[in-house]
């Protein structure tokens, strides 16, 4: 993919962002509310909070639009439904969008939501692993193409060879020492990890935003196409996610009922301690809000550095 | 105050305080140490409850793992067709009702090499009959799934956590997967895994089975501290003990996750895992699986019949309190009711009422020995009261009596003075002072005959009524015998003789006697043993009369007594006194002296005789200063005026 793809992807969103303004005034104006579908980019927990909240408080309703929001999972890729026009919206990585912006069907950002990246390596200090070039021919759990792209930069960078291993859904196979490094969601897996009786003391963890590549995540998308016909609906789609994202970071305990709602319906073994600490990681990495994200616990000094100088820059 | 409460209260609330502390050691030691040993019991059971559970759980589980186990041997040692090994798969199945599933999935194109999935999956349907599916596909990636990477990783058999197996059963299942190999040229190489199982609904029904007191019971956890049972449905697959140990705030019940999960036996204290009822808890891992089961003992419960007991045994000491209460009070009020009435008696008695009645008191106590003494103590008293009593009389009847003798041993001795006013050739005065009231001293002086006059003072060697006869008898003697032609010695040797007469009692006196012709102004006198006057003559200094030797009267019959003369010239004062003048002490013991009496008297020729006296008496009780008079003091002062001094003086 080319710098200037990428350019011109990212114009084409802040374009977007900038013509809401013009195209919002009348939302549904002759009183139909336009059916739009939303396809999350992993299951249902905390990570899509916003999403649920906007729709369970009549946030799209009120911007006219009647919105089925899917259920994610790997086995309803966001990518996949985009692009064969199951799902009108969809969030997706930054990284994949790009992958899908090279294809036929290119998808465009209507919104960076995820501010920086939140994926890291974990291992256990037992293990030997204290810094990146202790994995040196050691198994590493990876998960697929998107999310293997900064572990495979850094790698090549410091000329390490690790053993990959397809990282599945779940960590035990770290937890079993089936392999000695785990990929992990800051927000999710690490948590887990956490919550499977290990310490913070007993673990390295390697943020890729401590390593010069921070990868921003989370992010609004649609297709080209889509965007072209109803950029009036694109627009008021991100107006209202965004407001009830930030319902969903004021009303903390209300989100999590709705967010373990969801949760149920899907049978997903998870817990509402685990979905607040998503939660408010979400809100770390979404809401830049200097003080209160250096407060957390995985908060590296790049961390600081890289909010610290996000500050400097008004929004 | 304290100080003032009753001896009965004092002993209630002493003996009711002993008594309290007492049974609240017994109450507290014998409380902790029925728990104490309660607990070491629990945790036997507990620990016995616990391994029997695990035991029967582990059976099942082993009877499961033999399956897959035994299936896998098999593909690795030859290659099935797929007819055969599905088969298999339904034989095993149907035969072994723990397993509700068995696949057996192979590593991409190993089985067929044209399919990259080859995964048949053979699971319970109805009560006998068994289904078939293929399980693979872009849809069912299993070759990242923990059932299918652990063992291959691991490269041995495991129990998977629990999970929902979106691609099989969709139930919640536990696997357990073991690798198969094939040998090739180039080593042993993975070729797949063989799966069994288990349905958690089972194991739910084995684990729920246990059942403690009311509200205890029993959970397993996975390794990864995930509740596969639980009494409570929404923690199952849902939370951990972590989870929890977060939720609640509770870094305890997190490092107590720890410990169980890393295959200890223990039993610990829990503050009740979703239910947040203090608890004990016994676990004890699964060997094959890690998995932990915890058995829950409710600390009410356990100790129920303790705290049951316990109030019985203080609802009793509260009982036994009050009947220890009533029964102090009753016998300290009855053991101190007769002192209480004794104490008034008593201070009856003290306020001098003898007549009042003591209580009977039966019994030879303390009591009854304390109220009898009091009697006697009163009978004493009212003895000893009417004792003095009729002492006293007697003795107001001797004094009443003495004072008698006193005024008549005072109406012996010439008081009025001056004596014989028609005279005035001379002054006389002369006092007396008993020591007790009746004395042994006395003066005496009458006419004799138109020119003489006889003077004498005495000192009988007693005191009291004896002396003050004696006395009465010396002085009637000395008067009957004076006569005057009779010199003052023949006077003495005459009354000597009549005193020594019938002298029984052997009384003695010393007696000074002279007989003044106050026309000439001679004197003539005698003396026996008594002290000699002072004279106070021609402007000399007072001193001592010269006298003739003699004896005190009523010693000897043979005593004689001689008479010397001297010639008083006007003016010239003898003073006469007894020994009660010069042995008069002071507190120290010290004698009032004949120095002292000259010195007293020096430069009191023209002072009145009366004054004279006075002034010997004044300075005898101001030496004494006070202290008790020992013996009688008499003092008698006669000045010579001379023949014609009163006529000329009055005239």
């Amino acid at each position: 993919m080319t710098r200037i793809k990428v350019r011109r992807m990212i114009w084409i969103g802040v374009a977007a962002l900038l013509l809401c303004g013009v195209a919002a005034r009348a939302p549904a104006a002759d009183g139909v509310l336009k059916r739009a579908v939303f396809i999350p980019q992993w299951i249902p927990q905390a990570q899509h909070a916003g999403y649920y909240m906007a729709l369970e408080k009549g946030f799209y309703r009120k911007r006219g639009i009647e919105l089925e929001v899917l259920r994610g999972g790997p086995n309803a890729p966001a990518s996949e439904l985009l692009q064969d026009g199951r799902a009108d919206f969809g969030s997706l990585f930054l990284a994949k969008a790009i992958q899908l912006h090279a294809g036929d069907r290119t998808v465009v950002q209507l919104a960076q939501l995820v501010q920086r990246s939140s994926i890291m390596l974990v291992a256990k200090k037992k293990n030997g692993i204290l810094s990146v070039p202790d994995m040196e021919g050691k198994k590493v759990g990876l998960w697929g193409a998107e999310f293997q792209l900064q572990a495979e930069t850094l790698f090549k960078r410091l000329r390490i060879r690790v053993e990959p291993v397809a990282q599945s859904t779940t960590v035990n196979l770290f937890l079993r020492d089936g392999v000695e490094v785990a990929s992990a969601m800051w927000y999710n897996e690490y948590h887990t990890i956490l919550n499977s009786g290990l310490d913070p003391d007993d673990l390295s963890t390697f943020f890729f935003f401590d390593y010069g590549l921070n990868f921003p995540e989370d992010g609004i998308y649609c297709l080209e196409t889509t965007y072209r016909r109803d950029p009036d609906l694109c627009c008021r789609f991100v107006r209202a996610s965004l407001e009830g994202w930030r319902y969903a970071f004021e009303h903390q305990e209300e989100t999590l009922d709705l967010v373990m709602r969801y949760v149920d319906a899907a049978g997903i073994a998870s817990n509402r301690i685990h979905q607040r600490w998503m939660l408010e990681r979400m809100r770390d990495l979404m809401m830049i809000s200097c003080p209160t994200a250096c407060r957390t616990r995985a908060c590296s000094p790049g961390t600081t550095r890289w909010w610290a100088a996000s500050c400097k820059t008004p929004a | 105050m304290w100080k003032d409460r009753s001896l009965a209260f004092k002993l209630s609330v002493f003996i009711l305080f002993s008594t309290a502390l007492i049974f609240l050691a017994a109450f507290g030691y014998s409380y902790h140490a029925s728990r104490a040993s309660l607990l070491k019991n629990v945790e036997l059971q507990a620990q016995d409850l616990t391994l029997a559970t695990v035991y029967k759980i582990e059976a099942v589980l082993q009877a499961a793992r033999k399956v897959p186990e035994n299936l896998a041997a098999l593909i690795s040692l030859r290659p099935l067709a797929e007819d055969d090994l599905l088969q298999m798969m339904r034989i095993a199945v149907r035969g072994n009702p723990e397993i509700f599933g068995m696949a057996v999935a192979f590593e991409p194109y190993a089985f067929d090499p044209k399919a990259q999935y080859f995964a048949p999956y053979c699971y319970r349907e109805g009560r006998d009959q068994t289904a078939m599916t293929f399980i693979g596909g872009e849809a069912y990636h299993y070759f990242t799934w923990d059932w299918y990477q652990i063992p291959k990783e691991l490269n041995s058999p495991a129990w998977t956590e629990p999970y929902y197996d979106e691609g099989g059963g969709n139930i919640v299942m536990a696997t357990y997967a073991v690798p198969f190999y094939r040998e090739t040229h180039d080593g042993r190489k993975f070729q797949g895994v063989v799966t069994a199982d288990v349905s958690l609904k089972w194991l739910a029904d084995l684990v729920s089975s246990v059942k403690i007191y009311d509200t205890g019971y029993a959970f397993l956890l996975s390794a990864n501290g995930v509740f596969i049972t639980h009494p409570k449905q929404h923690l199952i697959m849902r939370e951990s003990v972590f989870s929890l140990a977060e939720s609640l705030g509770d870094q305890g019940l997190r490092r107590l996750g720890q410990t169980m999960l890393g295959g200890e036996r223990g039993f610990a204290r829990l503050p009740g895992l979703g239910t947040g009822v203090q608890s004990w808890m016994y676990y004890a891992p699964l060997p094959s699986s890690r998995w932990t089961l915890g058995v829950i003992f409710p600390e009410r419960e356990l100790f129920a019949d303790i705290q049951h007991l316990s109030w019985m045994v203080a609802g009793i000491g509260a009982a036994g309190f009050v009947l220890l209460f009533l029964a102090i009070v009753l016998i300290s009020g009855t053991i101190t009711r007769p002192l209480r009435f004794l104490a008034a008696t008593t201070h009856e008695i003290a306020r001098g009422n003898l007549d009042i009645q003591l209580p009977t008191v039966p019994g030879n106590d303390e009591i009854g020995r304390l109220t009898r003494s009091f009697g006697d103590m009163k009978t004493a008293l009212k003895e000893y009261i009417a004792d003095l009593a009729a002492t006293t009389a007697a003795k107001e009847r001797i004094e009443s009596e003495l004072k008698i003798a006193r005024t008549i041993q005072m109406s012996f001795l010439p008081r009025r003075f001056p004596p014989f006013p028609e005279q005035h050739a001379f002054e006389i005065f002369g006092a007396l002072e008993p020591a007790k009231e009746v004395g042994g001293d006395f003066y005496d002086f009458f006419l004799l005959g138109p020119d003489h006059l006889f003077v004498a003072v005495g000192d009988v060697s007693d005191k009291g009524v004896p002396a003050a006869l004696f006395m009465a008898v010396t002085k009637t003697l000395l008067k009957g015998v004076a006569e005057p032609d009779l010199a003052p010695s023949e006077v003495l040797n005459r009354v000597n003789l009549e005193l020594c007469r019938d002298n029984d009692s052997m009384m003695f006196v010393t007696v000074f006697c002279a007989l003044l012709n106050h026309r000439t102004g001679e004197l003539a006198y005698t003396n026996a043993g008594h002290n000699p006057p002072v004279l106070i003559a021609g402007g000399r200094a007072p001193a001592r009369l010269d006298l003739p030797k003699g004896f005190l009267l009523g010693a000897f019959e043979e005593s004689r007594y001689r008479t010397q003369t001297i010639l008083l010239t006007p003016g010239d004062t003898l003073v006469i006194y007894t020994d009660g003048v010069t042995e008069a002490m002071d507190r120290d013991q010290r004698l009032y002296s004949e120095a002292r009496l000259q010195q007293v008297l020096a430069g009191t020729e023209s002072d009145p005789t009366e004054q004279l006296v006075g002034r010997v008496m004044t300075s005898v009780h101001a030496f004494a200063q006070g202290a008790p008079q020992s013996d009688d003091i008499t003092v008698l002062a006669l000045r010579f005026k001379g023949p014609g001094a009163g006529e000329s003086g009055v005239r």
